[in-house]
């Protein structure tokens, strides 16, 4: 009996990957999933923060993917390596700060790498020429394979038999007939599939898979990056670019105001690492301060909360300003009227 | 058996999720791990994460503001020889 082969599929949550998994499934070929965290991933839960959103199902895709497919799923923290692909993209951004070639050759790298360690014999994505403008492009096929490492060894299912023969396809693992020759932006033959195989419920997510294609997302990133002096960044500050309304008054600190109170749950967490400040007299958002504010600046930032608090409209609000230990004082301000708060202050 | 604690607190999904999945890498079936965390996805994310990779979700509450998962650490070399869900 000849020898079970073993696949290992980048899986992003997506009906690509899925479908392409299922594709080298039925042909026999064991396969486990391997999804990695950049930090930047838009999942569900990120949107969940906020209360109004939680009419969505609050799943990760990639491991519902897993489960729907009945394999294993293994995600891979990348947080730190990942910084050296956003900071110098060989290849360049897209449209925003999204190096999606580069972030596409890292991850099949890893694939490979864990490929090697755990046994497996060959690489799966769910990538279809011309389906992506910057990563998924004929040219960018071949690209990908070398750079990666991963050569004849990485197997696209859907648009196999639009490209050269891989290892998996010479030896007779699969069957390259039994592949596909998608092409294109449309998304029809893909759901064609997936009826053909009975998956009638996955993620379809409009504007892919990563805040860094967001154009508000990539703005904050680099006011960031402006305001500190440096191209770097940590977790938390990843996370907290996908909260709040960001109010930059002055360079050298920005507030992040909580639009409802699944975020003020959110950025409560950070209390410790930041001056926080809140409406005493009246009900208003928490306001996280990043940066080196003096009292001045304290003082304006209180106006601004005001600003977004219930006493908008009266003289006076007590604003509380708690610092990192937890120590609490008040202070008395003035609302900011709307026309003192100008439109370029919002990152 | 032992039984240990992870915090998992503050962190977003999937993190809890890894930090879950690494600690359990580093037990033996049938210890028993309890992952505190503050992400209301946790609920969903980590009995999908036990169900796709062998291990028994024992438990799952939220107490005061916080989920809390009970599992036990199942075989995970089991699960590799793996039964496709559909037909082939």
């Amino acid at each position: 009996m000849s020898q079970k082969r073993k696949a290992v599929a980048l899986i992003s949550g997506g009906l690509d990957s899925m479908l392409a998994s299922r594709a080298v499934m039925e042909q026999g070929i064991h396969v486990e999933g391997i999804n990695f965290f950049t930090g930047f991933c838009v999942e569900g839960h990120t949107h969940a923060i906020r209360n109004k959103e939680t009419d969505k199902p609050k799943r990760n895709n990639a491991l519902w993917v897993a489960e729907q497919l009945g394999i294993k799923l293994h995600i891979i923290d990348i947080i730190e390596e990942y910084k050296q692909v956003l900071l110098n993209p060989r290849h360049g951004y897209g449209a925003n700060m999204n190096p999606c070639l580069d972030c596409k050759i890292f991850m099949v790298n890893k694939a490979r790498q864990w490929m090697m360690e755990q046994g497996f014999d060959f690489i799966i994505t769910g990538e279809v020429i011309g389906q992506r403008p910057m990563s998924q492009r004929k040219q960018t096929m071949p690209i990908i394979a070398a750079e990666s490492g991963a050569d004849d060894l990485l197997l696209r299912p859907l648009c196999a038999r639009n490209l050269p023969l891989t290892l998996p396809e010479r030896e007779g693992w699969v069957d390259r007939d039994r592949l596909f020759d998608f092409s294109g932006r449309s998304r029809k033959p893909q759901m064609e599939l997936a009826k053909q195989y009975g998956f009638a419920d996955y993620a379809q997510p409009a504007g892919g898979c990563c805040f860094l294609t967001d154009e508000s997302y990539s703005k904050k990133l680099v006011d960031l990056w402006q305001a500190r002096g440096e191209r770097d960044y940590d977790l938390d500050d990843v996370m907290l670019l996908k909260v709040g309304r960001h109010i930059r008054p002055r360079p050298h600190f920005k507030l992040i105001v909580a639009r409802e109170d699944g975020e003020a749950r959110f950025m409560s967490g950070y209390k410790k690492d930041f001056i926080s400040m809140n409406c005493a007299s009246h009900r208003g958002p928490l306001v996280l301060i990043d940066g080196k504010a003096d009292e001045d600046d304290l003082l304006l930032a209180g106006r601004i909360l005001a600003r977004y608090g219930q006493g908008r409209e009266v003289e006076q609000v007590e604003v509380t300003i708690r610092d990192r230990q937890g120590v609490e004082r008040n202070i008395v301000v003035t609302p900011l009227p709307a026309d003192q708060l100008p439109e370029d202050w919002f990152v | 058996m032992s039984a240990e604690i992870l915090n998992a607190r503050r962190l977003l999904c999937p993190l809890p999720v890894i930090r879950t999945q690494d600690k359990v890498k580093t037990l033996q079936i049938g210890d028993v791990l309890t992952v505190e965390c503050t992400d209301p996805g946790v609920i969903q994310d980590i009995p999908a994460w036990c169900r796709i990779n062998g291990h028994k979700v024992l438990e799952t509450r939220t107490d005061n503001g916080e989920y809390i998962i009970v599992l036990e650490v199942g075989d995970q070399e089991a699960v590799r020889e793996w039964k496709p869900a559909f037909p082939q």
